[in-house]
């Protein structure tokens, strides 16, 4: 049998030069006959994982060579949901919790494939950490992306006391994808994940250093070879795999597609444009927005501090941390009661003690439909015009050690600025044609995705406010692209994204969503009393693809072996036109974003400590998806790495 | 000296003492003999009826090594697997279900809580606003759980017939049950059924008897 499978690859694999069909053969040339079951050949699957930032899920495909039809599966993760319980379900609470070895029973956390798991993750760390906030791990993901911690560090609970042994961001996003890859080899042991295709997704606003750790993640999970895609891509992917093949019924080419990712905890913008090439549709990503931590959670807990309000003027009584909790949870149901029953008014709240004694101690309120729409729609979508702006205001003096979560819930403001900010991001291309007076980019279609959009109020909202400043400079509506499956498509797109990687579909083109700069001090005397005045070197140009690289030819730095150097790193998602080598003497807040620093430091390797050696930038994106930067020699042509996550230090100005 | 000649045609005319005895030792040597004689012919006679299952056993004694063999090939399969690392069991759920139910709904409906205290003390309102709790916590239980179908798709109240061969599981007759089928009446209950059950699976340390732990809070 075995033997009959190997001569029929061998035949394929010298017919035909295809990537896929030799993958296959070695898959099934490194399995001995003996552990195959009888007739089960090693299958070969496209994987997509969504690494959310409250849920993690992960769709498969089969990739077979003879049949067109895409079947998605999404896979059924076991994970326990309380000690001694293991359920399956479709997503992977993305939450981690730090038990006390005196609060779990010894064999209460066995689950399929391990007797004991290194740390509790999915519905039991939520559910534990409802009641034990202090060793409870949630939103590792913002934190890879956080300015200024060292992700590497240790540094979750951030809350939590000194004797709970803490772990980093780093850490808990590889316990996620370990439980995942272990779930998978579970029910698949003939088909090895690290023998797959694996699409992990990122959101399009993640910074260099946040895409890295993710791959260096997936790495140190044994999962190296996995690719990054970005999640508003990814829902566009699967809403093209949703249409089977009619897509192209509903976008003509000028379109520009806006997608509006909303998940639970961060917002996530992307355009992409619809053009054409030698009679065939293109998509192009031409812009990404700024990283908004704003999600349906923060919606929630806004719901629920208005009824904690409402209840203690009623009752004179504070609520307790525990009940507002138990609030959080009644409100996200009930206002999903309202949203869904265009005739409920309002819904009962009702938060059940929590001693043995239900009647007695049990307290009741109503959510009414005013409060929600108060609350959520006019908080968080309110009607501004194209011009208003999200409020920022100045960050207090001490920097708390939490995550930076948006200022200004208003998500309606944040993407008036996104698109006004993204005016120009369609000037380049020929199909797509803004008009003269327009004050921000004009998007023709949307693509809304993530559970908070699933409402129809939300949604309705969302697109009758872009309508009206579409409107108001007499431009079409915005159409809304059906079909999408608003909590599952990130995972689905990324695993049809492995078949697109084919050759068996369209393919969205991108490149990086920001041209990149290094901050060179300016050759000018110095000042007493004023820091010198920096430049910013252009090291990348927007839009690179993977898999090519940009060399910095004539600017030469002196490095000095054996000592760390640093350089200040900067980020443009508008200026587009920069070209490798140029110098930018004055820029502002709005174009370029500072990032944190990167670091150098070039080993001895037989030169002396001390020595100056010239050496250049070079810029590259790896095929992963991830910007490497390099610090090439002049004179021998040997590189070094620079390092982009040493966050550390900068944490305790 | 006094002479002692043997005359066989002499017979003593009295019984002396010495006779006596002679008689007796005779009488209870035969007797002997005969309980000697008689038993071995009845262990013979025994041992005669025993040859056929002896045959037998030499039969099973033949089939016996085969049988060996088998045993041998088991016992080395376990010998193979007994390196290698515990294979992790979960319960399949079948003798803790219902205790794993009842756990089920106390912690989603509160429903021990609630129905182990004295509804008597209160009034409707309070006993209302914990129905609510027991209420959707069950719902969401039995939603989540157990996929449930209604037996008859007729709207209650209506007339139906039941042809020849329902089954009687399905539908149970009420009231004026004569003559053969096919029946016809009214649908009185439209009857449900469980057609998937996904309860969780439960580690092999799991208590499924503490349906709700006593909580502490430090």
């Amino acid at each position: 049998m075995n033997g009959l499978f190997g001569h029929v690859n061998q035949n394929n694999d010298s017919s035909e030069q295809d990537d896929h069909e030799s993958d296959q053969s070695s898959v099934q040339h490194d399995i001995p006959a003996e552990n195959q079951v009888s007739d089960v050949e090693a299958k070969k699957y496209s994987v997509g994982i969504d690494l959310g930032t409250t849920h993690c899920v992960l769709s498969y495909v089969e990739l077979n060579e003879e049949v067109d039809e895409i079947t998605q599966q999404v896979m059924m993760i076991p994970q326990l949901t309380s000690p001694g319980v293991v359920e399956d379900k479709k997503q992977l609470p993305s939450f981690l919790y730090l038990a006390h070895e005196a609060e779990i029973a010894e064999g209460s956390t066995t689950l399929p494939w391990t007797a004991k798991p290194d740390h509790l993750v999915g519905e039991i760390a939520r559910n534990l950490g409802s009641k034990t906030a202090i060793r409870l791990v949630s939103s590792a993901k913002s934190w890879l992306c956080h300015a200024g911690v060292d992700c590497k560090e240790a540094i979750l609970p951030s809350e939590a006391p000194e004797d709970v042994g803490r772990v980093s961001p780093f850490e808990a996003t590889i316990a996620y994808l370990q439980h995942m890859k272990a779930a998978w080899e579970n029910q698949y042991p003939q088909s090895p994940l690290d023998q797959q295709d694996l699409i992990i997704t990122v959101p399009a606003s993640f910074d260099p250093a946040a895409r890295e750790l993710t791959a260096e993640a997936a790495r140190s999970s044994g999962l190296g070879h996995a690719l990054l895609l970005e999640e508003p891509q990814s829902a566009l992917y699967s809403w093209i795999d949703n249409s089977l093949g009619d897509w192209r019924n509903h976008v003509n080419v000028g379109d520009v597609i806006l997608v509006i990712d909303v998940g639970g905890g961060t917002t996530d913008l992307s355009l992409i444009a619809v053009t054409e090439q030698e009679g065939n549709l293109e998509l192009t990503r031409v812009a990404v927005g700024d990283h908004i931590l704003l999600g349906g959670d923060n919606m929630d807990l806004a719901l629920a501090y208005t009824i904690k309000a409402k209840m203690e003027k009623e009752s004179g009584n504070r609520l307790e941390a525990w009940q507002v909790q138990a609030l959080m949870h009644a409100c996200r149901d009930a206002k999903e009661k309202i949203f869904n029953n265009p005739e409920e008014e309002a819904v009962a709240l009702v938060v059940p003690s929590r001693g043995s004694s239900l009647i007695g101690g049990t307290l009741r309120t109503e959510l009414t439909r005013e409060e929600v729409n108060q609350v959520l729609v006019e908080g968080f979508l309110p009607e501004v015009a194209a011009n208003d702006r999200p409020i920022s205001r100045p960050r207090s003096g001490l920097r708390t050690k939490g995550l930076p979560y948006a200022q200004d819930a208003g998500i309606t403001r944040h993407l008036a600025g996104f698109l006004a900010k993204q005016q120009s991001a369609t000037e380049d291309l020929e199909h797509v044609n803004l008009p003269e007076n327009a004050t921000f980019l004009h998007p023709t279609a949307v693509l809304l995705n993530g559970g908070v959009l699933k409402s129809e109020v939300i949604a309705n909202r969302l697109l009758k406010v872009l309508n009206s400043w579409l409107q108001a400079e007499q431009a079409p509506e915005a159409r809304l692209l059906e079909g999408a499956d608003l909590d599952l498509a990130v995972a689905k797109g990324a695993a049809y994204y492995g078949v697109v990687r084919k050759g068996k579909g369209v393919r969205i083109k991108g490149g990086t969503a920001a041209s990149y700069y290094v901050g060179v001090e300016s050759a000018m005397p110095a000042i007493p009393g004023m820091l010198p005045e920096v430049e910013a070197l252009c090291i990348a140009p927007f839009g690179m693809e993977e898999g090519t690289s940009e060399t910095l030819p004539e600017d030469e730095f002196g490095l000095v072996i054996g000592e760390p150097v640093r350089f200040r790193f900067f980020a443009s998602n508008t200026r587009r036109d920069d070209t490798v080598g140029m110098r930018l003497d004055y820029w502002t807040d709005e174009e370029l974003q500072e990032l944190d620093e990167i670091e150098i430091t070039l080993p001895e390797e037989g030169r002396k400590a001390g020595e100056v050696v010239p050496v250049h930038l070079s810029a590259a994106v790896t095929e992963v998806g991830t910007l490497e930067l390099h610090a090439v020699s002049q004179q021998d042509d040997h590189r070094w790495k620079i390092e982009f996550d040493v966050r550390a230090g900068e944490g305790e100005e | 000296m006094k002479n002692y000649s043997i005359d066989l045609s002499l017979m003593p005319t009295t019984l002396d003492l010495w006779h006596v005895y002679l008689i007796a030792a005779v009488l209870v040597l035969a007797l002997i003999l005969i309980i000697v004689l008689l038993s071995m012919v009845i262990g013979m006679a025994r041992k005669a009826k025993h040859l056929p299952a002896e045959i037998v056993k030499t039969v099973e004694v033949a089939a016996e090594p085969e049988i060996k063999i088998v045993e041998k090939v088991v016992e080395v399969e376990k010998i193979i697997q007994a390196p290698a690392p515990e294979p992790i069991v979960l319960k399949e759920s079948t003798p803790d279900a219902a205790l794993q139910l009842l756990g089920l709904l106390q912690k989603e409906a509160r429903f021990i809580d609630f129905i182990k205290e004295d509804i008597a003390a209160y009034n409707d309102a309070d006993i209302g606003v914990a129905a609510r709790v027991v209420h959707e916590g069950c719902n969401k239980v039995i939603n989540e759980y157990f996929t449930l179908d209604r037996v008859r798709q007729d709207k209650e109240g209506s007339k139906v017939t039941l042809a020849k061969g329902f089954d009687a599981a399905e539908v149970r007759l009420t009231g004026n049950i004569v003559g053969q089928a096919p029946f016809t009446g009214t649908l009185i209950h439209k009857g449900w059924k469980v057609t998937n059950i996904r309860l969780p699976k439960l580690t092999t340390g799991h208590n499924a008897s503490i349906v709700a732990a006593a909580e502490v809070e430090l």
